[in-house]
């Protein structure tokens, strides 16, 4: 299935399904991108940046591939700077401050674990532009899941004090978990047709990874969350996304159809 | 001009980060197509974000508007995935001669990168020095100042240099 013999029925969930996708990819990579000349050290500057731009590679194709699908002549472009904060569909998890290098780890590695089991399941999607983004966006994941998954285990078991900030940060973040999983009309719209992969089978892989890890890292996750976060995929986010738009968005607002 | 003609004459686009590699070569230009009056070239990024995609898809445009093709449209696509094994022998050869150290003819059969150099019991991959030639070389950070490379260092001769990955 292509863009051409795509059934018009499923064309709004697809649009809204390729937002969540690609505004997860887009305000992530912003926040990767505000490390850049603040890393710890230059290397892992660098690091960064540079996951900081294949995330903003993710989300042009994604965007891109949205727009094409929803049909009203909206460019990547037009989707990440002219919309506002309630029409993003980021999970709250990806908008977050970037807060300190632990806990910008921590959600790396959180969210880099999701996206590898995700793009690895979305390579079947019937859905062929979709599948070619994923079999693409996949390898470049694994760079930033092996990355995050390795600082994880030096800071978890490492100091007293990069094992305190990490545990922290861990457990400042699993409240933000639960949405990455979190199925809706939408997504089940298209798992129907297979679009979308089954987010079961994927939280029971995602949660046995992270587990070992977390193990090997001496972390632990909090027992019994009282309540997880959600209403990302609806449009309601949290405080901090307005500011990271006001700042991301600024120059298309200032100056209507700037060209670099 | 036949689609062959057309992609000689691509030959002529560089990739703007490494200028001593064309995109042919590169294995960036997938198919070349000519339909009525217009071209259509299809390409695959090297990696999603790498900011020279722009900068290639004008130069393909410019290259072929000036061989009086006026009609010219570039698709970007992804599948397949590129791989470094789309790499010609010589574009390996060109690299390793301007100093970067090319990546292993079988991407899947290379030995990961190390994430975090300092922190790990040293088993890394073997990659010789594009200078010297010496294999007394180790990684200094799996990341690079573009998203293709990886910063190494020579023992032997004593000289940074940039790898390559295998993708």
């Amino acid at each position: 299935m292509n863009l051409e013999t795509l059934d018009t029925a499923i064309r709004p969930a697809l649009f809204e399904y390729l937002l969540r996708l690609g505004d997860d990819a887009l305000i992530l990579g912003h926040r990767l991108s505000e490390w850049c000349g603040h890393g710890p050290y230059l290397e892992e500057d660098i690091a960064l940046a540079n996951l900081a731009l294949d995330c903003l590679g993710h989300a042009e194709a994604l965007l891109t591939l949205a727009g094409q699908v929803e049909g009203e002549g909206r460019t990547a472009d037009d989707l990440a700077f002219l919309r506002d904060a309630y029409e993003f569909r980021n999970a709250q998890m990806v908008e977050l401050p970037r807060g300190d290098f632990a806990f910008t780890i921590v959600r790396q590695f959180l969210f880099a674990t999701y996206a590898c089991l995700l793009y690895e399941a979305l390579q079947q999607s019937v859905f062929e532009p979709l599948a070619g983004i994923a079999a693409k966006a996949l390898k470049e994941m694994r760079y930033h899941l092996r990355h995050s998954r390795e600082w994880i285990r030096c800071l978890g078991d490492g100091t007293e004090e990069s094992h305190r900030r990490t545990q922290n940060a861990l457990d400042e973040l699993w409240m933000y978990t639960g949405e990455l999983f979190e199925v809706d009309d939408t997504l089940q719209t298209l798992t129907q047709a297979h679009i979308a992969p089954d987010m079961t089978a994927l939280y029971s892989a995602w949660n046995a990874q992270v587990m070992t890890t977390l193990q090997e890292a001496t972390l632990t996750v909090p027992e019994n969350p009282p309540y997880m976060a959600t209403g990302g995929r609806r449009g309601h986010h949290t405080e901090h996304l307005g500011y990271l738009l006001a700042e991301m968005q600024f120059l298309q607002r200032a100056y209507p159809g700037a060209k670099w | 001009m036949t689609p062959a003609d057309i992609l000689e004459a691509l030959t002529e686009v560089r990739d703007p980060e490494i200028p001593v590699l064309n995109i042919v070569e590169m294995g960036i230009v997938r198919d070349v197509r000519l339909e009525n009056d217009t071209v259509h070239v299809d390409i695959t990024p090297t990696y999603t974000g790498c900011p020279a995609m722009r900068t290639i898809e004008s130069e393909i445009v410019r290259t072929l508007q000036a061989r009086g093709f006026q009609q010219v449209v570039v698709h970007k696509v992804f599948r397949e995935p590129w791989t470094t094994d789309w790499m010609t022998d010589e574009a390996r050869e060109k690299l390793r001669a301007y100093g970067i150290a090319p990546p292993p003819p079988r991407a899947e059969e290379a030995p990961d990168l190390i994430p975090l150099p300092f922190f790990v019991e040293r088993n890394e991959p073997s990659v010789p020095c594009p200078f010297c030639g010496s294999e007394q070389t180790r990684q200094t950070s799996a990341f690079g100042s573009t998203a293709c490379k990886a910063l190494f260092f020579c023992e032997a001769c004593r000289q940074p240099f940039e790898y390559f990955k295998p993708l």
